[in-house]
Protein backbone atom coordinates (compact mmCIF):
# COMPACT_ATOMS: atom_id res chain seq x y z
CA UNK A 1 0.00 0.00 0.00
CA UNK A 2 1.58 3.25 -0.89
CA UNK A 3 0.50 6.31 1.16
CA UNK A 4 1.51 8.57 -1.07
CA UNK A 5 -0.33 7.91 -3.68
CA UNK A 6 -3.52 7.06 -1.72
CA UNK A 7 -2.86 10.63 -0.21
CA UNK A 8 -3.06 12.07 -3.61
CA UNK A 9 -6.36 10.89 -4.17
CA UNK A 10 -7.79 12.86 -1.43
CA UNK A 11 -8.41 16.73 -2.33
CA UNK A 12 -9.01 17.87 0.60
CA UNK A 13 -5.40 16.73 2.54
CA UNK A 14 -3.70 19.49 -0.44
CA UNK A 15 -3.95 22.28 1.55
CA UNK A 16 -2.16 24.76 4.83
CA UNK A 17 -4.21 25.26 7.66
CA UNK A 18 -3.01 28.17 10.19
CA UNK A 19 0.24 28.20 7.84
CA UNK A 20 1.39 24.41 8.77
CA UNK A 21 0.21 21.43 5.52
CA UNK A 22 -2.90 19.93 7.15
CA UNK A 23 -2.51 16.47 9.51
CA UNK A 24 -5.96 14.89 9.63
CA UNK A 25 -6.65 13.02 12.33
CA UNK A 26 -10.03 12.89 13.04
CA UNK A 27 -11.53 10.43 10.62
CA UNK A 28 -13.41 8.58 13.55
CA UNK A 29 -16.03 11.71 12.91
CA UNK A 30 -16.00 11.65 9.45
CA UNK A 31 -13.20 10.23 6.89
CA UNK A 32 -11.81 12.76 4.22
CA UNK A 33 -13.63 11.38 0.65
CA UNK A 34 -11.37 10.61 -2.27
CA UNK A 35 -11.62 12.03 -5.77
CA UNK A 36 -13.60 8.45 -6.89
CA UNK A 37 -16.42 9.19 -5.09
CA UNK A 38 -16.50 13.18 -5.60
CA UNK A 39 -16.75 12.52 -9.27
CA UNK A 40 -19.33 9.79 -8.62
CA UNK A 41 -21.36 12.55 -7.70
CA UNK A 42 -20.35 14.92 -9.77
CA UNK A 43 -21.33 12.24 -12.77
CA UNK A 44 -24.41 11.47 -11.25
CA UNK A 45 -25.93 15.49 -11.03
CA UNK A 46 -24.20 16.17 -13.99
CA UNK A 47 -25.10 13.38 -16.64
CA UNK A 48 -27.89 10.83 -14.44
CA UNK A 49 -29.84 13.07 -12.34
CA UNK A 50 -33.56 11.81 -11.68
CA UNK A 51 -35.97 10.22 -9.75
CA UNK A 52 -35.66 6.55 -8.94
CA UNK A 53 -38.21 3.41 -9.10
CA UNK A 54 -40.51 5.69 -11.26
CA UNK A 55 -39.17 7.26 -14.46
CA UNK A 56 -40.34 5.80 -17.71
CA UNK A 57 -37.48 7.72 -19.08
CA UNK A 58 -33.66 6.68 -19.63
CA UNK A 59 -32.52 9.25 -16.78
CA UNK A 60 -34.38 7.53 -14.46
CA UNK A 61 -33.58 4.28 -15.58
CA UNK A 62 -30.02 5.22 -14.97
CA UNK A 63 -30.63 6.43 -12.10
CA UNK A 64 -32.50 3.62 -10.51
CA UNK A 65 -29.63 1.03 -12.07
CA UNK A 66 -27.04 2.91 -10.13
CA UNK A 67 -28.87 3.43 -6.73
CA UNK A 68 -30.13 -0.10 -6.87
CA UNK A 69 -26.58 -1.16 -7.98
CA UNK A 70 -24.59 0.70 -5.33
CA UNK A 71 -27.46 -1.44 -2.88
CA UNK A 72 -26.07 -4.45 -4.35
CA UNK A 73 -22.64 -3.41 -3.57
CA UNK A 74 -23.29 -3.37 0.21
CA UNK A 75 -24.46 -6.53 0.61
CA UNK A 76 -21.43 -8.00 -0.85
CA UNK A 77 -19.25 -5.94 1.23
CA UNK A 78 -20.99 -7.06 4.40
CA UNK A 79 -22.04 -10.30 2.74
CA UNK A 80 -25.97 -10.35 3.29
CA UNK A 81 -27.71 -13.38 1.64
CA UNK A 82 -29.77 -10.70 -0.50
CA UNK A 83 -30.23 -7.05 -1.03
CA UNK A 84 -33.93 -7.67 0.47
CA UNK A 85 -31.69 -7.02 3.47
CA UNK A 86 -30.12 -4.10 2.77
CA UNK A 87 -31.99 -0.41 3.58
CA UNK A 88 -30.55 2.47 3.12
CA UNK A 89 -30.79 5.54 6.10
CA UNK A 90 -29.91 8.56 6.82
CA UNK A 91 -26.76 6.98 8.57
CA UNK A 92 -26.31 5.10 12.16
CA UNK A 93 -28.90 6.77 13.99
CA UNK A 94 -31.22 6.27 11.87
CA UNK A 95 -30.81 3.06 11.45
CA UNK A 96 -30.51 2.14 15.04
CA UNK A 97 -33.98 4.50 15.77
CA UNK A 98 -35.41 2.38 12.89
CA UNK A 99 -34.89 -1.24 14.82
CA UNK A 100 -35.76 0.52 18.09
CA UNK A 101 -39.12 2.01 17.01
CA UNK A 102 -39.80 -0.66 14.49
CA UNK A 103 -38.83 -4.28 15.78
CA UNK A 104 -38.68 -2.78 19.51
CA UNK A 105 -41.74 -1.19 20.30
CA UNK A 106 -43.39 -3.99 18.08
CA UNK A 107 -41.83 -7.08 19.91
CA UNK A 108 -40.85 -5.48 23.56
CA UNK A 109 -43.13 -6.17 26.59
CA UNK A 110 -43.53 -4.92 30.44
CA UNK A 111 -39.93 -6.16 32.04
CA UNK A 112 -38.34 -7.13 29.17
CA UNK A 113 -34.79 -6.51 29.29
CA UNK A 114 -32.49 -4.55 26.58
CA UNK A 115 -28.58 -5.00 27.04
CA UNK A 116 -25.86 -2.59 25.78
CA UNK A 117 -22.58 -1.66 27.30
CA UNK A 118 -20.64 1.29 28.70
CA UNK A 119 -18.76 2.49 25.87
CA UNK A 120 -21.57 2.66 23.43
CA UNK A 121 -22.01 6.08 21.42
CA UNK A 122 -25.26 8.05 22.40
CA UNK A 123 -26.64 6.46 19.40
CA UNK A 124 -26.63 3.39 21.12
CA UNK A 125 -27.99 4.55 23.94
CA UNK A 126 -30.70 7.18 23.54
CA UNK A 127 -33.15 5.34 21.09
CA UNK A 128 -33.02 2.23 23.74
CA UNK A 129 -33.32 4.38 26.83
CA UNK A 130 -36.70 5.62 24.97
CA UNK A 131 -37.65 2.39 24.14
CA UNK A 132 -37.32 1.52 27.65
CA UNK A 133 -38.91 3.86 29.03
CA UNK A 134 -41.96 3.56 26.63
CA UNK A 135 -42.64 -0.17 27.38
CA UNK A 136 -41.58 -0.02 31.15
CA UNK A 137 -38.52 -2.54 29.92
CA UNK A 138 -35.29 -2.36 31.60
CA UNK A 139 -32.01 -1.07 30.13
CA UNK A 140 -29.01 -2.99 31.24
CA UNK A 141 -25.26 -1.89 30.90
CA UNK A 142 -22.18 -4.47 30.90
CA UNK A 143 -19.48 -3.32 32.93
CA UNK A 144 -15.82 -2.81 31.73
CA UNK A 145 -12.68 -4.38 32.59
CA UNK A 146 -9.95 -2.47 33.62
CA UNK A 147 -8.29 -1.74 29.91
CA UNK A 148 -11.34 -0.79 28.86
CA UNK A 149 -12.44 -4.28 27.36
CA UNK A 150 -15.79 -6.32 27.17
CA UNK A 151 -15.23 -9.85 28.85
CA UNK A 152 -17.58 -12.46 27.71
CA UNK A 153 -18.33 -13.47 31.13
CA UNK A 154 -19.82 -10.11 31.99
CA UNK A 155 -21.81 -10.34 28.76
CA UNK A 156 -22.77 -13.55 30.33
CA UNK A 157 -23.78 -12.19 33.59
CA UNK A 158 -25.83 -9.67 31.81
CA UNK A 159 -28.08 -11.40 29.47
CA UNK A 160 -30.89 -13.79 30.78
CA UNK A 161 -33.99 -15.11 29.52
CA UNK A 162 -35.65 -11.80 29.72
CA UNK A 163 -33.63 -9.95 27.65
CA UNK A 164 -34.82 -9.36 24.09
CA UNK A 165 -32.34 -7.34 22.46
CA UNK A 166 -28.82 -6.90 22.82
CA UNK A 167 -27.30 -4.12 20.94
CA UNK A 168 -23.36 -3.16 21.07
CA UNK A 169 -20.85 -1.50 18.94
CA UNK A 170 -18.40 -3.30 17.24
CA UNK A 171 -15.42 -1.22 17.23
CA UNK A 172 -15.45 1.74 20.16
CA UNK A 173 -14.86 5.28 18.79
CA UNK A 174 -13.64 6.14 21.97
CA UNK A 175 -11.16 3.56 23.60
CA UNK A 176 -10.18 1.56 20.14
CA UNK A 177 -11.40 -1.88 21.32
CA UNK A 178 -12.51 -4.53 18.52
CA UNK A 179 -15.61 -6.46 20.15
CA UNK A 180 -16.42 -10.13 19.81
CA UNK A 181 -19.39 -10.08 18.47
CA UNK A 182 -19.74 -13.22 17.10
CA UNK A 183 -19.66 -14.81 20.69
CA UNK A 184 -21.96 -11.89 21.85
CA UNK A 185 -24.22 -12.98 19.35
CA UNK A 186 -24.30 -16.85 20.36
CA UNK A 187 -24.82 -15.71 23.85
CA UNK A 188 -27.70 -13.37 23.15
CA UNK A 189 -29.02 -15.91 21.00
CA UNK A 190 -28.65 -18.91 23.11
CA UNK A 191 -30.80 -16.67 25.65
CA UNK A 192 -33.37 -16.02 23.24
CA UNK A 193 -32.82 -12.33 22.35
CA UNK A 194 -31.73 -10.62 18.82
CA UNK A 195 -28.31 -9.13 18.40
CA UNK A 196 -27.65 -5.49 17.10
CA UNK A 197 -24.35 -4.28 16.14
CA UNK A 198 -23.29 -0.68 15.60
CA UNK A 199 -20.80 -1.16 13.28
CA UNK A 200 -19.95 2.33 12.91
CA UNK A 201 -16.76 2.77 13.32
CA UNK A 202 -16.12 -1.04 12.34
CA UNK A 203 -17.05 -1.06 8.92
CA UNK A 204 -14.33 1.99 7.69
CA UNK A 205 -12.17 -0.20 8.96
CA UNK A 206 -12.32 -4.18 9.49
CA UNK A 207 -14.29 -6.81 7.33
CA UNK A 208 -17.90 -6.94 8.75
CA UNK A 209 -19.56 -10.44 7.73
CA UNK A 210 -23.09 -10.52 8.53
CA UNK A 211 -22.86 -14.22 8.32
CA UNK A 212 -20.46 -14.90 9.56
CA UNK A 213 -21.18 -12.62 13.06
CA UNK A 214 -24.58 -14.23 12.46
CA UNK A 215 -26.21 -10.56 13.77
CA UNK A 216 -29.55 -9.78 13.70
CA UNK A 217 -29.51 -6.21 12.46
CA UNK A 218 -26.02 -3.97 11.78
CA UNK A 219 -26.12 -0.46 11.32
CA UNK A 220 -23.28 1.86 9.64
CA UNK A 221 -22.93 5.16 8.17
CA UNK A 222 -21.05 5.87 5.09
CA UNK A 223 -19.76 9.61 5.82
CA UNK A 224 -16.52 7.28 8.22
CA UNK A 225 -15.98 5.04 5.21
CA UNK A 226 -14.96 7.76 2.49
CA UNK A 227 -18.88 8.30 1.22
CA UNK A 228 -20.67 11.21 1.31
CA UNK A 229 -22.85 12.53 4.40
CA UNK A 230 -26.07 11.29 4.90
CA UNK A 231 -26.06 7.94 3.60
CA UNK A 232 -25.91 5.07 5.74
CA UNK A 233 -26.99 0.95 5.83
CA UNK A 234 -29.46 -0.91 7.96
CA UNK A 235 -28.75 -4.69 7.69
CA UNK A 236 -31.23 -6.81 8.99
CA UNK A 237 -32.31 -10.55 8.52
CA UNK A 238 -35.33 -10.74 6.06
CA UNK A 239 -37.65 -12.91 8.48
CA UNK A 240 -37.32 -9.92 10.73
CA UNK A 241 -37.59 -7.34 8.17
CA UNK A 242 -40.54 -8.81 7.00
CA UNK A 243 -42.29 -8.99 10.33
CA UNK A 244 -41.29 -5.55 10.54
CA UNK A 245 -43.74 -2.58 10.10
CA UNK A 246 -42.52 0.23 8.33
CA UNK A 247 -41.58 3.82 10.98
CA UNK A 248 -41.72 6.02 7.78
CA UNK A 249 -44.70 6.41 6.06
CA UNK A 250 -45.61 8.10 2.83
CA UNK A 251 -44.24 7.51 -1.25
CA UNK A 252 -41.68 5.44 -2.30
CA UNK A 253 -43.22 2.48 0.12
CA UNK A 254 -46.24 2.07 -0.75
CA UNK A 255 -47.61 -0.80 -2.93
CA UNK A 256 -51.65 0.25 -2.80
CA UNK A 257 -52.74 3.09 -1.13
CA UNK A 258 -56.68 3.29 -0.69
CA UNK A 259 -58.93 6.02 1.72
CA UNK A 260 -58.66 4.02 4.97
CA UNK A 261 -56.02 1.57 4.25
CA UNK A 262 -53.20 0.78 2.22
CA UNK A 263 -50.44 -1.36 1.53
CA UNK A 264 -46.28 -1.92 1.33
CA UNK A 265 -44.31 -2.66 -0.81
CA UNK A 266 -41.75 -5.59 -0.77
CA UNK A 267 -38.63 -5.54 1.02
CA UNK A 268 -36.21 -3.55 1.49
CA UNK A 269 -38.60 -0.70 -0.12
CA UNK A 270 -41.18 -0.58 2.31
CA UNK A 271 -38.57 0.54 5.16
CA UNK A 272 -37.52 3.53 2.40
CA UNK A 273 -40.23 6.05 2.59
CA UNK A 274 -39.89 9.43 0.38
CA UNK A 275 -37.62 9.75 -2.59
CA UNK A 276 -34.28 8.48 -1.24
CA UNK A 277 -31.13 9.20 -1.15
CA UNK A 278 -29.84 8.54 -4.47
CA UNK A 279 -26.63 10.52 -4.80
CA UNK A 280 -25.70 9.17 -1.13
CA UNK A 281 -26.00 5.97 -1.95
CA UNK A 282 -24.26 5.99 -5.43
CA UNK A 283 -21.81 8.10 -3.59
CA UNK A 284 -21.43 5.04 -0.84
CA UNK A 285 -21.31 2.49 -3.87
CA UNK A 286 -17.96 4.41 -5.36
CA UNK A 287 -16.42 4.81 -1.75
CA UNK A 288 -17.12 0.43 -1.24
CA UNK A 289 -15.25 -0.05 -5.23
CA UNK A 290 -12.18 2.52 -3.82
CA UNK A 291 -12.05 0.37 -0.17
CA UNK A 292 -12.48 -2.72 -2.29
CA UNK A 293 -9.51 -1.59 -4.82
CA UNK A 294 -7.09 -0.95 -1.45
CA UNK A 295 -8.26 -4.18 0.55
CA UNK A 296 -9.65 -3.89 4.40
CA UNK A 297 -6.72 -6.32 5.13
CA UNK A 298 -4.51 -3.92 3.92
CA UNK A 299 -6.15 -0.62 5.63
CA UNK A 300 -6.41 -3.21 8.78
CA UNK A 301 -2.78 -3.95 9.01
CA UNK A 302 -2.07 -0.15 7.99
CA UNK A 303 -3.70 1.04 10.89
CA UNK A 304 -2.71 -1.38 13.12
CA UNK A 305 0.89 -0.36 12.49
CA UNK A 306 0.08 3.21 12.97
CA UNK A 307 -1.49 2.63 16.30
CA UNK A 308 1.07 0.51 17.46
CA UNK A 309 3.54 3.59 16.20
CA UNK A 310 1.52 6.17 17.74
CA UNK A 311 0.83 4.63 21.12
CA UNK A 312 4.94 4.26 20.90
CA UNK A 313 5.55 8.06 20.26
CA UNK A 314 3.07 9.05 22.71
CA UNK A 315 4.02 7.30 25.82
CA UNK A 316 7.00 9.05 25.46
CA UNK A 317 5.56 11.89 26.35
CA UNK A 318 5.95 12.49 30.29
CA UNK A 319 2.29 12.99 31.97
CA UNK A 320 0.02 12.01 28.71
CA UNK A 321 -2.01 9.06 29.64
CA UNK A 322 -3.96 6.72 27.09
CA UNK A 323 -7.37 5.52 27.49
CA UNK A 324 -7.92 1.69 26.12
CA UNK A 325 -6.36 -1.44 24.89
CA UNK A 326 -2.59 -1.09 24.97
CA UNK A 327 -1.94 -4.06 22.35
CA UNK A 328 -2.55 -2.30 18.93
CA UNK A 329 -3.87 -5.49 17.71
CA UNK A 330 -6.73 -5.55 20.07
CA UNK A 331 -7.69 -1.60 18.59
CA UNK A 332 -8.09 0.08 15.47
CA UNK A 333 -6.41 2.91 14.29
CA UNK A 334 -7.45 5.81 16.92
CA UNK A 335 -6.20 6.53 20.73
CA UNK A 336 -7.35 8.56 22.86
CA UNK A 337 -5.29 10.39 25.59
CA UNK A 338 -4.94 13.25 27.75
CA UNK A 339 -2.30 15.70 28.66
CA UNK A 340 -1.72 16.53 32.36
CA UNK A 341 -2.93 19.61 32.96
CA UNK A 342 -3.92 20.76 29.48
CA UNK A 343 -7.64 20.70 29.19
CA UNK A 344 -8.18 18.79 26.23
CA UNK A 345 -10.37 21.51 24.00
CA UNK A 346 -6.53 23.26 24.99
CA UNK A 347 -4.76 20.79 23.41
CA UNK A 348 -6.97 20.82 20.51
CA UNK A 349 -6.52 24.67 20.13
CA UNK A 350 -2.90 24.19 20.07
CA UNK A 351 -2.59 21.05 17.68
CA UNK A 352 -5.15 23.24 15.57
CA UNK A 353 -2.95 26.45 15.51
CA UNK A 354 -0.13 23.60 14.16
CA UNK A 355 -2.65 22.31 11.08
CA UNK A 356 -3.51 19.37 13.40
CA UNK A 357 -7.02 18.36 13.09
CA UNK A 358 -7.88 16.20 16.83
CA UNK A 359 -11.29 15.42 18.16
CA UNK A 360 -11.50 17.16 21.88
CA UNK A 361 -14.78 16.48 24.26
CA UNK A 362 -17.04 13.49 25.39
CA UNK A 363 -17.10 11.67 21.83
CA UNK A 364 -20.90 11.12 22.10
CA UNK A 365 -19.98 8.62 24.90
CA UNK A 366 -20.92 10.25 28.47
CA UNK A 367 -21.49 7.01 30.17
CA UNK A 368 -17.92 5.96 29.17
CA UNK A 369 -16.32 9.26 30.04
CA UNK A 370 -18.21 8.81 33.51
CA UNK A 371 -16.79 5.39 33.62
CA UNK A 372 -13.41 6.66 33.03
CA UNK A 373 -13.48 9.24 35.64
CA UNK A 374 -12.72 11.94 32.91
CA UNK A 375 -14.93 15.31 31.39
CA UNK A 376 -13.69 15.15 28.05
CA UNK A 377 -10.25 13.55 26.11
CA UNK A 378 -8.25 14.65 23.17
CA UNK A 379 -8.64 11.81 20.25
CA UNK A 380 -6.51 11.22 17.48
CA UNK A 381 -7.71 9.05 14.90
CA UNK A 382 -6.22 7.70 11.65
CA UNK A 383 -7.42 6.38 8.53
CA UNK A 384 -5.53 4.47 5.12
CA UNK A 385 -4.10 8.23 3.87
CA UNK A 386 -2.03 9.01 7.39
CA UNK A 387 1.37 8.08 7.82
CA UNK A 388 4.06 8.05 10.65
CA UNK A 389 4.96 11.32 9.69
CA UNK A 390 1.55 12.69 10.79
CA UNK A 391 2.01 11.05 13.80
CA UNK A 392 5.37 12.70 14.62
CA UNK A 393 3.75 15.83 14.03
CA UNK A 394 1.40 15.04 16.35
CA UNK A 395 3.99 14.11 18.83
CA UNK A 396 5.56 17.73 18.01
CA UNK A 397 2.26 19.36 18.42
CA UNK A 398 1.79 17.63 21.90
CA UNK A 399 5.43 18.55 22.66
CA UNK A 400 4.83 21.97 22.06
CA UNK A 401 1.64 22.55 23.71
CA UNK A 402 3.07 20.80 27.20
CA UNK A 403 6.07 23.68 26.57
CA UNK A 404 3.49 26.48 26.25
CA UNK A 405 1.16 25.30 29.23
CA UNK A 406 4.23 25.03 31.35
CA UNK A 407 5.51 28.07 30.47
CA UNK A 408 2.24 30.10 30.85
CA UNK A 409 1.72 28.60 34.97
CA UNK B 1 6.77 26.51 15.80
CA UNK B 2 5.15 30.20 16.09
CA UNK B 3 2.87 30.88 19.34
CA UNK B 4 1.92 34.09 18.35
CA UNK B 5 -1.40 33.09 17.45
CA UNK B 6 -1.93 31.12 20.61
CA UNK B 7 -1.04 34.12 22.35
CA UNK B 8 -3.88 36.06 21.50
CA UNK B 9 -5.71 33.64 22.67
CA UNK B 10 -3.73 32.63 25.93
CA UNK B 11 -3.48 35.86 27.46
CA UNK B 12 -1.56 35.62 30.57
CA UNK B 13 -3.92 36.94 32.64
CA UNK B 14 -6.69 34.58 31.34
CA UNK B 15 -4.17 31.76 32.76
CA UNK B 16 -3.64 33.78 35.58
CA UNK B 17 -7.25 33.39 36.59
CA UNK B 18 -6.96 30.01 35.23
CA UNK B 19 -4.58 28.75 37.64
CA UNK B 20 -6.24 30.88 40.46
CA UNK B 21 -9.70 30.55 39.99
CA UNK B 22 -11.43 33.82 42.07
CA UNK B 23 -14.88 32.56 43.59
CA UNK B 24 -14.50 29.30 43.00
CA UNK B 25 -16.86 27.23 45.26
CA UNK B 26 -20.23 26.91 46.12
CA UNK B 27 -22.20 29.54 47.99
CA UNK B 28 -23.90 28.64 50.92
CA UNK B 29 -25.85 31.01 51.58
CA UNK B 30 -27.54 31.53 47.98
CA UNK B 31 -30.71 32.39 46.49
CA UNK B 32 -30.30 31.21 42.74
CA UNK B 33 -28.14 28.30 41.67
CA UNK B 34 -27.83 27.19 38.28
CA UNK B 35 -26.25 24.16 36.47
CA UNK B 36 -25.26 24.58 32.67
CA UNK B 37 -23.14 22.62 30.10
CA UNK B 38 -21.82 22.52 27.06
CA UNK B 39 -22.94 19.63 25.81
CA UNK B 40 -20.90 19.09 22.49
CA UNK B 41 -17.51 19.14 24.47
CA UNK B 42 -18.64 18.66 28.90
CA UNK B 43 -17.65 21.82 29.89
CA UNK B 44 -19.65 21.82 33.21
CA UNK B 45 -20.80 24.83 35.37
CA UNK B 46 -22.54 25.32 38.44
CA UNK B 47 -23.13 28.76 39.86
CA UNK B 48 -24.27 30.05 42.70
CA UNK B 49 -25.68 33.48 43.54
CA UNK B 50 -26.81 35.72 46.38
CA UNK B 51 -28.99 38.56 44.64
CA UNK B 52 -30.07 40.57 47.60
CA UNK B 53 -32.20 44.01 46.59
CA UNK B 54 -31.91 44.03 43.57
CA UNK B 55 -27.73 43.70 43.89
CA UNK B 56 -25.41 40.54 42.72
CA UNK B 57 -24.19 40.44 46.50
CA UNK B 58 -22.33 37.54 46.12
CA UNK B 59 -21.49 34.83 43.66
CA UNK B 60 -19.40 31.84 43.23
CA UNK B 61 -18.76 28.94 40.74
CA UNK B 62 -17.63 25.06 40.35
CA UNK B 63 -17.38 23.33 37.62
CA UNK B 64 -14.90 21.65 35.38
CA UNK B 65 -13.80 22.79 31.83
CA UNK B 66 -10.73 24.44 29.70
CA UNK B 67 -9.08 26.97 30.68
CA UNK B 68 -10.97 29.41 28.83
CA UNK B 69 -14.36 28.65 30.21
CA UNK B 70 -13.09 28.53 33.96
CA UNK B 71 -11.14 31.65 33.57
CA UNK B 72 -13.79 33.31 31.55
CA UNK B 73 -15.95 32.24 34.89
CA UNK B 74 -13.42 33.79 37.46
CA UNK B 75 -13.49 36.58 35.50
CA UNK B 76 -17.29 37.01 35.31
CA UNK B 77 -18.07 36.57 39.05
CA UNK B 78 -15.10 38.57 40.08
CA UNK B 79 -16.94 41.75 37.39
CA UNK B 80 -20.37 41.25 38.79
CA UNK B 81 -20.41 40.96 42.46
CA UNK B 82 -22.00 44.11 43.92
CA UNK B 83 -23.25 44.92 40.42
CA UNK B 84 -26.79 46.40 39.96
CA UNK B 85 -29.05 43.09 38.18
CA UNK B 86 -29.43 45.56 35.27
CA UNK B 87 -25.81 46.26 35.19
CA UNK B 88 -24.62 42.25 35.08
CA UNK B 89 -27.33 41.46 32.21
CA UNK B 90 -25.76 44.41 30.42
CA UNK B 91 -22.18 42.94 30.85
CA UNK B 92 -23.50 39.62 29.84
CA UNK B 93 -24.92 41.56 26.65
CA UNK B 94 -21.73 43.61 26.10
CA UNK B 95 -19.31 40.29 26.77
CA UNK B 96 -21.48 38.09 23.87
CA UNK B 97 -21.08 41.02 21.53
CA UNK B 98 -17.35 41.21 21.92
CA UNK B 99 -17.45 37.45 21.64
CA UNK B 100 -19.30 38.12 17.81
CA UNK B 101 -16.64 40.88 17.42
CA UNK B 102 -19.69 43.29 17.76
CA UNK B 103 -19.39 46.90 18.59
CA UNK B 104 -20.30 47.78 22.13
CA UNK B 105 -19.82 50.30 24.44
CA UNK B 106 -16.45 50.88 25.63
CA UNK B 107 -16.64 53.41 28.25
CA UNK B 108 -19.98 52.37 30.18
CA UNK B 109 -17.85 49.73 32.80
CA UNK B 110 -14.06 49.11 33.00
CA UNK B 111 -14.19 45.44 32.22
CA UNK B 112 -10.64 45.19 33.84
CA UNK B 113 -9.57 41.15 32.97
CA UNK B 114 -12.61 40.46 30.86
CA UNK B 115 -11.00 42.36 28.37
CA UNK B 116 -7.94 39.78 27.99
CA UNK B 117 -11.09 37.66 26.64
CA UNK B 118 -11.18 39.81 23.74
CA UNK B 119 -8.84 37.76 21.27
CA UNK B 120 -11.09 34.36 21.73
CA UNK B 121 -13.40 35.64 19.40
CA UNK B 122 -10.31 34.94 16.75
CA UNK B 123 -11.18 31.03 17.61
CA UNK B 124 -14.64 30.39 16.55
CA UNK B 125 -14.40 26.89 17.82
CA UNK B 126 -13.80 27.74 21.17
CA UNK B 127 -16.64 31.28 21.98
CA UNK B 128 -19.29 28.75 23.68
CA UNK B 129 -15.78 27.83 26.54
CA UNK B 130 -16.03 32.01 26.74
CA UNK B 131 -19.74 32.16 27.29
CA UNK B 132 -21.17 29.54 29.22
CA UNK B 133 -20.14 30.89 32.44
CA UNK B 134 -21.97 34.36 31.35
CA UNK B 135 -24.90 32.93 30.05
CA UNK B 136 -25.77 31.03 33.22
CA UNK B 137 -25.24 34.01 34.97
CA UNK B 138 -27.79 35.99 32.79
CA UNK B 139 -30.38 33.01 33.42
CA UNK B 140 -30.01 33.51 36.91
CA UNK B 141 -30.13 36.93 37.22
CA UNK B 142 -33.24 37.14 34.42
CA UNK B 143 -34.95 33.88 36.56
CA UNK B 144 -35.33 36.67 39.80
CA UNK B 145 -35.27 39.81 38.31
CA UNK B 146 -39.03 38.62 36.69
Amino acid sequence: MNIKDIKSYFPVLNQEVNGHPLVYLDSAATSQKPIQVIEALKKYYEFDNSNVHRGVHTLGNRATDSYEGAREKVRKFINARSTKEIIFTRGTTTALNTVAAGYGRQTLQEGDEIVITYMEHHSNIIPWQQLAKEKGAVLKYVDLQQDGTLSLDAVRAAITNKTKIVSIMYVSNVLGTINPIKDIAKIAHDNGAIMVVDAAQAAPHVKVDVQDLDCDFLAFSGHKMCAPTGIGVLYGKEALLDKMEPIEFGGEMIDFVGLQESTWKELPWKFEGGTPIIAGAIGLGAAIDFLNEIGLDNIAAHEHKLAAYAMDELEKIEGLQIFGPRDPMQRCGLVTFNLDDVHPHDVATVLDMNGIAVRAGHHCAQPLMKWLQVTATARASFYMYNDEADIDRLVAGLRSAKEYFSDVF
Amino acid sequence: MSFNNLDQLYRSVIMEHYKNPRNKGILEENNVTIDMNNPTCGDRIHLTLKLTDGIVEDAKFDGEGCSISMSSASMMTQIVKGKKLEEALELADIFSKMMLGEEYDLDKYDLGDVEALQGVSQFPARIKCATLAWKAMEKGVKSEAQ
